[in-house]
Order: structure tokens, then C-alpha cells, then sequence
């Protein structure tokens, strides 16, 4: 599928790393809100207890989703080409993530506004609903870039363009892929919820946490194998699929014995080297397929920014990842407490006023 | 319609509908910072409740603005992959920067604000909702200054090589003459409206409470009273602004972009230089195409004065632009190294019969949108401000205003003017920036994507329009309860040190 030598400059391959680690940042901690939020109908057994779920994630949903927005954005600056082609290719996918993350973005802050129980259930199937969905159409788009998505030269012969065809996407090892995303969150969002809630919650959360991670282990582990069997990366491949592996076990095995923390680092690790293994496999093309564009393909020295724009950047990074980082980190410890039900303070009444 | 065209479509309704929140959420922001700086720094109970209230209708807004500002990170790349291929060597940084720099601190601030009222102490609560203001500013910086090199691209050459506009100076499209225009004005835009809604909700619930006699609660009174007219001062004085800012920005923009301002005033032929002078019509009735005038009103000199500063300064009217684009290809400068003459220079260089190119773009934004689009982005900024004005002297020396039809009509228009102004101001600079997406250099019909089809592109269309529709009337209805319910009953946050006390706020 190589075409030609590719030979990338540093800069380059900083960008390539660096965008990488943001989509880690991403799921990671988006993982475990979309997660969280998927088991608010699941696990949240009357209003209550669903307000505690939503309060677990809400001060830090919309944090985490900018680790999305600057991954798009850093694409777009340190390769256009990469970013034109990939989302214009996969339009109709990115359209529904869009609108997922809409649907989901909205209730969590929409839903407290009305002591309605139609109100709030519409919103906590919409916030499930969009956590579902995104994920999933995200997990079949990385296994299409595991794939390689087929492109070719627009008519202008300037752009490049995706050929593979909107059913093409569905290929049942992309479809395995989406599947195991939602499942890993899943999992990796209920070992959130017991780390962070006490009591019922907890319980459940751990519950639900210990069967889903049986789940997530055949699942996962029969994804990674497909993976390297048909998508190999060679060792370095399979040595990713060990260390899943073992994060998704150890995750299991930590919340069985109660330790929340440890099996959230767990799950973490096992995204991690799944992430990583998918960006490994996208070296140096991107995760397209050159084939029909030998003399011209894509990859990452011609999807590239100039040197220019690359250093501008980079200087940008150095600077504010840090202060990014601290005051994120600062965010998660100011809302360290556990929460339970008896935290939530009862329905407002509507607040009193002469005025009206 | 071609996949262009909807495009474009699609375009305008998501940022025209984005913007709809925009300005609300830099302005607000920052309106309720002040309010709760009050709150700390005087311990008077009426700047907690207005704080609070506002706060909430800053949240109810704020949402959305996020959600769909989504939308328009991702849609460069759906919609416009060949522009997001040919500028984004220079457009994608500060995009990233605005990510990296803004949406971080908005986003994990907002956050910290909203749930940290009795966790945080007090003072460093009162930070975060000022770091908040400072994300949206930070964020309006980067995307203008996006924006501005479309309308004016500085800072950047043609390489023949990847074929493709690229960066030679950061510090220069972060210096561009419109962006130093356009941020100031946009800005006082924004605050025109944060301010219009303040004092509307204010001065709706004083026409309540004025109804209530000697019943109304003392603090109530006092808390809106100074709610309305706060709000209304920061309209009038960021309309100033705005007047002001808008002035300085039509001199810029008659300089790089003299089509966009003969568009503006459909001004066909050349006028003013020497003793003579450019009218500047409030009105015009013309013959369907725009190109004869069957009535108007006009006034003299100010045309002059807006364009060039000088009463007698000349404007040139749009067929001596087209013509002199035809002649000479569309050149905003005699620079040779611009982006617009390197990229010329290396289409003919590679054998392209610009010439013939150049006789067949057609250079004439829509003037009817155009014209009509600039006199209500003014006009409706004007009336916003008389009707600030009017709220003032209605509650001189402790009055209070009559309730009844026309005043809550008032009420509702006050924040609506100011906003669709703001409509009105983008829809006339983008539009008027047409045919070309990035200014001289590239067409928005070269820009769309190839490899998206019209079908697909109908498709996002509708959904987007009704998933927005939907989302709007929820927020509507929001707002309106919440307006209506009027200052919460607060207590005094208290900072929690028992793990088991309940929370005094959640969600
Ligand atoms: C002058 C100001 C301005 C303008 C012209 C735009 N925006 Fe915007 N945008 C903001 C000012 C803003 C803001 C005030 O900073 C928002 C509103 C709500 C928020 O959280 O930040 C925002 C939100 C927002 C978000 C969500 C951030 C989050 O999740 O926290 C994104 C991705 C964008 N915008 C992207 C864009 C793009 C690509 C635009 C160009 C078409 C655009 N915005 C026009
Ligand atoms: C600063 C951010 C921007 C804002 C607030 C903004 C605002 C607007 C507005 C109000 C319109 C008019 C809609 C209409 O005519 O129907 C518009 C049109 C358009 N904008 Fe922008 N814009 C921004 C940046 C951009 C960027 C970065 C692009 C690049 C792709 C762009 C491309 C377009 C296109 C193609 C249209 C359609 C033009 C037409 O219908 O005539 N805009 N924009
Ligand atoms: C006398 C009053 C005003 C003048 C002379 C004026 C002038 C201008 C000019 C010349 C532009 C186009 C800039 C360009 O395309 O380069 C513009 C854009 C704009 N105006 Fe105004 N304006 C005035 C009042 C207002 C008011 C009252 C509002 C809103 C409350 C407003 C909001 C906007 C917005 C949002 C834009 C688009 C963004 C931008 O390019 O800055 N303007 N204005």
C-alpha cells in the first residue's frame, strides 16, 4: 500500500503524535462521560439517583469534549489535507456524531430546568441516546482508518477525495470496532460512576461494571486479534493487544476487590494502547488508501502545513498543554467528592417571587 | 440546486444561528461577572440575586452556543474541503488556537462556576466567571481574526509547489487591518445586546412590580431598578462604541474591499472627488436588477465621509470596479507579493488563460441583500439605543414604568433589535464578500467540497434546520420561564466542609 519513501521531518511527526494524544485525551475522558451517560436510564432507578449520575459528569462533560474540538482544529492547522479529505469523506458519519453530541450536550444542562418527569426522561434519552451513538459511529470511522479508506483525485486535481462509498464503511470489522467502543465505555463509565458515588449508585455502578467487563474483555480481545491478523502492525501490534488486554482485565479484576481507582486506571491504559495501536497502523498515510493514487498520495509529509505554521504551533503547544492540563487537573480535585443520593438537594420548588 | 448553493445555505442558517448565542454569551458573561464582583465586594444581597438570575439565563443560553459552535469547527472540512485544503496552512492555526486557548478555559471555568458555589471560596468563585468573559473573548479574537483574512488575506503567499495559500507572517494576520476593525466593533455589537436584554428583563418585571404598589418588595424594586438602567447604560455606551468602531471598519473595508461598499450603497457609478461628493441614501426603490433608481432619500457628504474620512473623498461605484477588474484582474493592492499576485502570477505561469479567467468572474455581490442588510444592521441598532434611552427617562428619579401593551412590546423588542443587527451585520459582510470565499484569490464555487454530493448535503441541511428549529423553541420556552419567574430566594453560599451535607446546588 506504501507507495513511496515516505520521509517526514520532526515537526511532522510531532503533529502526527501530538493529535494522537489529543484524541486520546479524548477518549479517555470523554469515554467515561458518554459512558456515565448511557447508564443513566440503566442505572438510575428513580430521579434521584439519575440527578447523582448527571452530577458526576457535569461540571466536566463540556471540558472533555473540547479534547474533540482541538484535535478537529489541530488537524485542520497541522494538515489541511488530512482534515479536507477525511471530513468530507465521512460526512453522513461525522453529520450524526454532530448531532449526537447536540442531543447530548443539551440535556445534561436542559434537563434540571423543569421539575417535569416527561421533561427529564425526553432528556435523559436524548443524553443516552447521543452518548450511544457517537461512540458507536466514532468506533466504525478508527476502523475504517484501520482499514485504510480508498481515496483518489477530485476532477480539480488538487483535492483528494474518499471513493470507498458510504456502505463501505459498514464493513463488519468497522462495525465490531463501533460495538466495542460503546462496550469499553460502558464499562469504563460505570468504574467512573462507582469512583465517584457512594451508596445505591455505587453498588450498581460496580454491579453493572463487573458484567460488562466480561464483555469487554471477549469483545475486545476478539477486535484486537482480527486487528493484527488482518491489519497487522507486526509486534508492536500485538504488544498494544497485550497491554489492552491486561488494562480491561485488571480493570475487572480491581473493581471486584473495590479498588474504584485502580480499575479506572485500568480501563484508561486499555484505551490508551487501543488508540495507540489504531494510530500506529495509520503511519504515514493517514489512514487512507493510496492505491489509487500512487504518484500522488496522501500522507503525512503531502497532507502536511508548512514549516511555518508547524513551529507557530508548536511554540502554542509548549505553552498552553501545560496550563491546559493544570487547570483541568485542578477542576477534577475541586470536584473529588464521592456523591451519593442524600447530596442532592431536594427539587427546588420554583423559587418564590413577589413579582410575579 | 447545485451542491454550492446549498452549501452556502447550510452555511448561513448553522453560523447565522450560531451567532445567535454568540454575542450573548461574550457579553453576558461578563455582565454577570460585574454583578457578582458587586455582590463580593459590597455583600449586598440584591447583587447575589441578580446574579444568580442572570446566571441562569446566561447558562440556558450559553448551552447552545457550544452545541452548535460544534458544528462549525467541523464544517470547514465537510462542506469546504478544497478551502480547508487551499488556507489551511494559514486559517487552521488559529482555529487550533482558539480550541487550545479558549474552549478549554471556557468550558472547565464554566463548569467550576456553575457547580463550585460551595466549594470554592468566594473570591476565587468570583475569578472563574471572569475567566469565563476572558475564554469568550479570547475565542471572538481567533475566529475573527480567521474571518478577517478571508475578507483581507494578508500574511500569506502562493506556493506553486503544493498549490496552496501559505503562511509568511503569523504576526500579520493577527495585525490585519480588518480584523483591528472588525474585533472592537463585534465586540460592542455583542455588548449592545448582553446589555439590551438586561435591562428588557429588568424593565418588564418593574412594570409588575409597579402594578403591585406599596405590595412590591422593597429589594425587588431596587434590584431590578438598577438592573434596567445598568443595562441600559452599557447599551447606549457600547452603541457608541459600535457607531464609532463601524466607522473605522467602513474606511477599511473601502480600502480592501471597495466593491463590498459600492454593494453597500448600490452605488452603480463613481461618485464625489474634487468638489463634488457621495450622498449616502437611506432609502432607495430601484427597477428589480438594482440598476436604475426610481426613488430615494439621500444625504449629502455622508457617503464621502463614511468610505474615506474626507466629505469630498471619491467612492467608486460598481461598473468602474468591475471594469477595472476586468482590465487588470482583481488587485486590492499594487503589492506584488500579496497572496491575490502571487496566485495569478503562478495560474498564468502554469499556462492558465487568466485573462480570459478574469472576463468571466462575476465580481457584483447581491446588492439588494447587501444594501438592505447594512441599513438594518444600523437601523436596528439605532432603535435599540432610543428605546435604551427612552427606559432611562421612564425611570428617572425613582419612577417606575406604566404597565401594559406597548411597554412589555418594548420590552421585547429591546434585546431582539440589538440581535438581529448583529444578524444583519455578518449576513452583509459575508454576502458582500461574495463571489469569493477568500477575497480575490479564491471563488466560494472553487471552495465547495468535491467529493460530497447535493443529496448529502440537503440531508445535514434539513436536519440541522429542524433539530435547530426544535432546540429553539425549548430554549425559548426556557428563557421565557425563567424570566418570568423572576429573582430566586438565595441563600448566602457557605464554602462545604461536611462530606455528608447535601449540596446546596445540583442538577
Ligand atoms: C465573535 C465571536 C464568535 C464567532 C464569530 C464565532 N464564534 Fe463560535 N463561539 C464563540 C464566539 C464566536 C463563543 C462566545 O466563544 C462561544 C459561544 C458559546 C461558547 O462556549 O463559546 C462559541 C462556541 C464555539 C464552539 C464550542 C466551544 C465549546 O465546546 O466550548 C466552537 C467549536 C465554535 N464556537 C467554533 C466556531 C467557528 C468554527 C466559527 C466560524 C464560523 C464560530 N465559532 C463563530
Ligand atoms: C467568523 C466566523 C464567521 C461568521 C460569523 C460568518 C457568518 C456568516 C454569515 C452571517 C453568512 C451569511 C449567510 C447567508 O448569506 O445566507 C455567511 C455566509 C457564508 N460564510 Fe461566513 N462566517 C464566518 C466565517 C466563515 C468562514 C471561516 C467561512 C469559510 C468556509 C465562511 C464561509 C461562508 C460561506 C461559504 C457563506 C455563504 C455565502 C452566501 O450564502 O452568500 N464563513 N457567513
Ligand atoms: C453607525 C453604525 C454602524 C456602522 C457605520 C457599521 C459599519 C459596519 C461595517 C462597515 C461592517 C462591515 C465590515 C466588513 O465587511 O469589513 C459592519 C459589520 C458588522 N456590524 Fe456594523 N455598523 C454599525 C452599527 C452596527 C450595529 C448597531 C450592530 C449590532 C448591534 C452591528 C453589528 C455588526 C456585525 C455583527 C458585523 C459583522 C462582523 C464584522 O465584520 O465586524 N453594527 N458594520
Amino acid at each position: 500500500m506504501i507507495a513511496m519513501v515516505v520521509d517526514p521531518s520532526w515537526l511532522q511527526v510531532l503533529w502526527y503524535i501530538l493529535i494522537a494524544v489529543l484524541w486520546i485525551g479524548f477518549l479517555v475522558l470523554e469515554g467515561f462521560d458518554f459512558g456515565a451517560a448511557m447508564l443513566i436510564p440503566i442505572l438510575g432507578k428513580n430521579e434521584k439517583q439519575r440527578r447523582v449520575i448527571v452530577n458526576t459528569i457535569g461540571p466536566v462533560w463540556d471540558g472533555n469534549e473540547v479534547w474533540l474540538l482541538t484535535a478537529g482544529g489541530a488537524t485542520f492547522a497541522a494538515f489541511p489535507s488530512w482534515y479536507a479529505t477525511l471530513f468530507s469523506g465521512a460526512y453522513i458519519p461525522l453529520f450524526l456524531v454532530l448531532i449526537a453530541l447536540i442531543l447530548r450536550g443539551v440535556s445534561f444542562e436542559y434537563r434540571a430546568k423543569r421539575p417535569d418527569t416527561r421533561w427529564r426522561n425526553t432528556f435523559d434519552w436524548f443524553a443516552a441516546g447521543g452518548s450511544f451513538v457517537a461512540p458507536l459511529v466514532l468506533g466504525i470511522a478508527f476502523g475504517n482508518f484501520v482499514m485504510g479508506m480508498p481515496v483518489n483525485l477530485a476532477e480539480n486535481g488538487l483535492t483528494h477525495v474518499y471513493v470507498g462509498g458510504l456502505l463501505a464503511m459498514f464493513h463488519p470489522f468497522a462495525l465490531l470496532f463501533g460495538v466495542g467502543l460503546v462496550i469499553v465505555f460502558l464499562f469504563h463509565g460505570a468504574i467512573f460512576l462507582a469512583l465517584k458515588t457512594r451508596d445505591e449508585v455505587h453498588d450498581a455502578a460496580v454491579g453493572f461494571a463487573k458484567k460488562i467487563g466480561l464483555v469487554a474483555i471477549v469483545g475486545g480481545a476478539v477486535l484486537l486479534v482480527w486487528q493484527n491478523l488482518a491489519y497487522s502492525t507486526g509486534i508492536v501490534g500485538w504488544l498494544l493487544l497485550v497491554v489492552a488486554a491486561a488494562g480491561l482485565v485488571f480493570a475487572w479484576l480491581m473493581i471486584r476487590n473495590g479498588r474504584d481507582l485502580l480499575a479506572f486506571i485500568g480501563t484508561a491504559v486499555a484505551i490508551l494502547a487501543v488508540a495507540v495501536g489504531v494510530f500506529v497502523r495509520m503511519y504515514p498515510d493517514l489512514g487512507f488508501d493510496n492505491s489509487l493514487v500512487q504518484d500522488n498520495p496522501l500522507n503525512i509529509v503531502t497532507a502536511s502545513a508548512s514549516p511555518l505554521t508547524l513551529q507557530i504551533m508548536s511554540v502554542a503547544a509548549l505553552i498552553f498543554v501545560p496550563i491546559v492540563l493544570l487547570y483541568t487537573g485542578w477542576s477534577y480535585y475541586v470536584f473529588r467528592r464521592r456523591l451519593g443520593t442524600h447530596h442532592i438537594p431536594d427539587d427546588h420548588p420554583e423559587p418564590v417571587t413577589t413579582s410575579s | 440546486m447545485n451542491a454550492e448553493t446549498i452549501a452556502r445555505w447550510q452555511f448561513g442558517i448553522t453560523t447565522v444561528y450560531h451567532y445567535f448565542f454568540v454575542p450573548m454569551t461574550i457579553a453576558l458573561s461578563a455582565l454577570v461577572a460585574v454583578l457578582q464582583t458587586m455582590w463580593v465586594r459590597t455583600g449586598d444581597h440584591k447583587y447575589l440575586r441578580l446574579t444568580k438570575f442572570y446566571g441562569k439565563l446566561f447558562l440556558i443560553n450559553f448551552v447552545l452556543g457550544v452545541v452548535t459552535g460544534i458544528v462549525q469547527e467541523f464544517q470547514f472540512g465537510m462542506n469546504w474541503s478544497e478551502y480547508s485544503r487551499f488556507v489551511g496552512d494559514i486559517f487552521g492555526a488559529p482555529l487550533a488556537f482558539e480550541a487550545l486557548l479558549a474552549f478549554f478555559m471556557e468550558s472547565t471555568f464554566i463548569g467550576l462556576w456553575v457547580f463550585g458555589w460551595d466549594r470554592l471560596p468566594k473570591k476565587i468563585h468570583l475569578a472563574t466567571i471572569w475567566l469565563v468573559a476572558a475564554g469568550t473573548m479570547i475565542s471572538a479574537v481567533f475566529i475573527l481574526a480567521a474571518n478577517s483574512f478571508m475578507q483581507n488575506p494578508v500574511g500569506a503567499t502562493y506556493n506553486p509547489v503544493t498549490q496552496r495559500a501559505e503562511m509568511t507572517d503569523f504576526g500579520a494576520v493577527l495585525t490585519n487591518p480588518v480584523f483591528l476593525a472588525t474585533f472592537p466593533h463585534t465586540l460592542a455589537a455583542a455588548y449592545m445586546v448582553a446589555g439590551a436584554f438586561v435591562a428588557a428583563v429588568a424593565g418588564w418585571h418593574l412594570a409588575k412590580l409597579s402594578k403591585q404598589g406599596d405590595a412590591a418588595s422593597a429589594e425587588e424594586v431596587s434590584a431590578h431598578r438598577f438592573a434596567a438602567k445598568f443595562g441600559a447604560w452599557v447599551l447606549i455606551a457600547a452603541g457608541l462604541a459600535t457607531i464609532v468602531t463601524g466607522d473605522i471598519q467602513g474606511k477599511v473595508m473601502t480600502d480592501v474591499q471597495p466593491m463590498k461598499m459600492a454593494a453597500a450603497e448600490a452605488l452603480w457609478e463613481t461618485e464625489g472627488g474634487g468638489s463634488d461628493n457621495a450622498s449616502f441614501s437611506i432609502f432607495t426603490v430601484g427597477t428589480l436588477d438594482g440598476s436604475e433608481e426610481v426613488f430615494s432619500i439621500k444625504v449629502p457628504y455622508i457617503l464621502s465621509f463614511l468610505a474615506t474620512g474626507d466629505i469630498h473623498g471619491k467612492v467608486a461605484g460598481v461598473n468602474d470596479l468591475v471594469a477595472q477588474y476586468r482590465d487588470s484582474g482583481y488587485m486590492k493592492s499594487d503589492d506584488p507579493n500579496s497572496l491575490e499576485a502571487k496566485y495569478a502570477e503562478a495560474l498564468i505561469a502554469s499556462g492558465y488563460d487568466y485573462a480570459h479567467y478574469r472576463g468571466t468572474v462575476n465580481y457584483v455581490p447581491d446588492i439588494a441583500v447587501t444594501y438592505w442588510m447594512f441599513r438594518l444592521m444600523m437601523g436596528l441598532g439605532f432603535l435599540a439605543m432610543a428605546i435604551g434611552a427612552w427606559l432611562l427617562w421612564v425611570l428617572r428619579k425613582g419612577r417606575l414604568p406604566k404597565p401594559g401593551k406597548v411597554w412589555t412590546g418594548l420590552m421585547i423588542a429591546l434585546p431582539l433589535l440589538p440581535l438581529f443587527a448583529n444578524s444583519a451585520g455578518w449576513i452583509f459582510t459575508e454576502m458582500g464578500r461574495q463571489p469569493w470565499i477568500v477575497n480575490g484569490v479564491l471563488t466560494t464555487a472553487a471552495a465547495v467540497s468535491p467529493g460530497v454530493s447535493a443529496a448529502e448535503v440537503w440531508i445535514s441541511m434539513i436536519l440541522f434546520t429542524l433539530v435547530y428549529g426544535g432546540l429553539a423553541v425549548v430554549e425559548v420556552g426556557l428563557m421565557l420561564k425563567y424570566i418570568k419567574l423572576g429573582l430566586p430566594v438565595v441563600e448566602e453560599p457557605k464554602v462545604l466542609t461536611d462530606d455528608d451535607q447535601p449540596l446546596t446546588f445540583a442538577y
